[in-house]
């Protein structure tokens, strides 16, 4: 096998047996993105130069006979909305096309604690609003299993670069889908944690109450080990939650016996695609052969929760890109007289169409004489769904749903239908709007072999529970034994 | 609920962006076709329900108001579109 197809936890193996060096792994990655970069277009920063000669730098340590920790020297992909000291952080827009992070996010500081290298920053929607990576001021990512195809999105360049083996695992957010979605239709694991559990703080906000990072993978064991690394109480964000310390891995014990699936009969009904539904059910059968007890029951908050999530991440988004005037960073116009111009000039030209539209859409639903109908509204609606979904966990352990209702669809297909593409996220905002962690785990393809993606939920905090249930499938179906991209 | 032109340019005038005449009635089709979509909320069994503004409870935290010097000052105004010695330059307002 090849060095860019090991997972973490084997390229760990095969450092700590001397089989390879730091340098040849990220060597290989170099190489490799290199390559198929020109295809994919997953990055919008590569950090080559900077990556080889950190990796020299560890090696060099290690055979002068330092101690180096044992994920030391492994590379990484970081998606470009969470700020990097020195190194460009742009949000796949206009506006931020030039800023340089002055300091790191906590996870960032989290990674160059344990010494990992950066390969570069990945693409995205701009500010992280879109379910393709098609939102990008700077390019399109494609979908390694289907170069016409879409990637998802927004951490749509993380995903891709995993799924390419542009990078062994990458960083990205969830707002209302953003990790879990494109992880399906690129064929990888990605974790969104409870909101709380990783801290925010210098991850550029989009909507603040939805917002988390997490990480994508090649499988669920990887996805534990990056959890045990970002996850945690930070002072700099009041959100975050202490949970104590946990180590994640140890939950994949593979035993699912009489574990309690819950299964909402909704989000298998209309919208939602025959392959995909049908692929899901079975994947549900084979929990019950091993042990599970499977319940289909009711969860009617999908498309309450979907237009729930479009107001309130719209009027908490269009509060905060209100940072952005143009003053002390980012993009400034060339045209102005006064103040105001300058801000509105600077605004309109920075921003791409759909942040407009999502900043317009949010100023409206919060502007006064909507603001009942619309927010207000939305906030309750939002604790009706907490509370199905309490009722819910009250019964079962995890609750399972497709991740997405289709699988990748075609470049261009959606991006001029704001309202079409906002539906794509109907089986993954829910689980932002209750503030719970959910996986996408691959299960099979369709036809024309594009990937099919598994969402597990569970109550907040029980990151273990869907690790191990996620853990056991794999290992059952062994996805990427049978399938592959063919790129 | 109907979104008429003179309303998409006052909003948009509040949230400091223009829209081109041109780009109007585009905005336009795509808000009142989200706000239809939204106008779900509106049906939803919530009469008796409070408001939920965050994912966590959360509750304020105090700390002393301490004064720290952010000493990297040349990486911050590096960024700065236009400066003059160590502050950010804008119109003049007054």
């Amino acid at each position: 096998m090849e060095i860019v197809e090991l997972t973490v936890h084997e390229l760990k193996e095969k450092i700590k047996n001397k089989e390879l060096t730091i340098s040849q792994i990220v060597q290989a990655y170099i190489e490799r993105i290199e390559e198929k970069e020109k295809d994919v277009e997953a990055f919008i920063t590569i950090q080559k130069e900077e990556a080889l000669q950190k990796a020299k730098e560890i090696d060099e340590k290690t055979s002068n006979g330092g101690d180096i920790g044992d994920l030391a020297g492994i590379p990484i992909g970081i998606k470009d909305n969470i700020c990097t000291k020195g190194i460009r952080t742009t949000c796949a827009s206009k506006m931020l096309e030039n800023f340089i992070a002055p300091y790191n996010a906590t996870v960032m500081e989290k990674i160059n604690e344990k010494e990992m290298i950066s390969l570069g920053k990945l693409n995205m929607d701009e500010f992280a609003m879109g379910s393709s990576t098609e939102y990008s001021y700077f390019k399109k990512t494609k979908n390694p299993w289907d170069l016409s195809k879409i990637p998802g999105g927004s951490s749509g360049g993380s995903a891709a670069a995993v799924a390419a083996n542009m990078v062994p695992w990458a960083l990205g957010t969830d707002t209302g889908g953003s990790i879990r979605q494109p992880a399906s239709l690129c064929g990888v694991v990605g974790l969104k944690p409870t909101y709380g559990l990783v801290s925010r703080y210098g991850v550029v906000a989009f909507a603040s109450s939805l917002d988390q990072v997490g990480v994508l993978t090649k499988d669920v064991q990887d996805c534990s080990e990056l959890l045990n690394i970002i996850a945690g109480k930070d002072e700099k964000d009041t959100t975050s939650v202490d949970v104590g310390k946990k180590d994640y891995t140890t939950s994949l014990k593979k035993d699912v016996k009489g574990l309690k699936i819950g299964v909402p009969k909704e989000f298998f009904a209309e919208g939602i695609n025959a392959e995909v539904k049908e692929k899901i059910l079975a994947t549900i059968e084979e929990y019950k052969k091993m042990g599970a007890e499977v319940e289909e029951f009711s969860l009617d908050v999908a498309q309450y929760a979907l237009a729930t999530y479009y107001i309130v991440a719209c009027a908490e988004a269009s509060s905060n890109l209100g940072r952005f005037d143009g003053i002390r960073y980012g993009y400034r116009t060339k045209n102005f007289k006064d103040l105001k111009e300058l801000y509105k000039n600077s605004r309109s030209e920075g921003f791409g169409a759909e942040v407009k539209r999502r900043i317009i859409l949010g100023t409206y639903v919060l502007s006064s004489g909507y603001y009942d109908a619309y927010y207000k509204k939305a906030q309750q609606v939002r604790t009706l769904v907490m509370n199905e979904f309490d009722k819910a966990f009250e019964k079962y352990d995890v609750i399972i749903t497709p991740t997405s209702p289709t699988t990748a669809f075609k470049i261009g297909e959606k991006s001029n239908n704001p309202l079409e593409m906002y539906l794509s996220d109907i089986c993954t905002v829910s689980i932002n709007i209750a503030g719970l962690p959910g996986i996408s785990i691959p299960v099979g393809v369709d036809k024309d072999n594009m990937p099919i993606g598994m969402q597990i939920i569970a109550n907040k905090f029980q990151e273990e529970t869907i690790l191990n249930v996620a853990y056991a499938m794999e290992q059952k179906l062994k996805f990427r034994e049978n399938y592959k991209p063919n790129i | 609920m109907q979104v008429s032109r003179e309303e998409i340019l006052h909003i948009a005038n509040l949230a400091m962006l223009n829209i081109k005449e041109g780009e109007i009635d585009t905005y336009l089709l795509n808000l009142q076709d989200i706000l239809n979509f939204a106008n779900i909320v509106n049906n939803a069994p919530v009469e008796e329900l409070g408001i939920t503004i965050g994912a966590n409870e959360a509750k304020n935290i105090f700390r002393k108001d301490e004064i720290k010097n952010f000493s990297d000052t040349e990486l911050l105004l590096l960024n700065a579109p236009a400066k003059e010695q160590n502050m950010f330059k804008i119109p003049k307002v007054i």
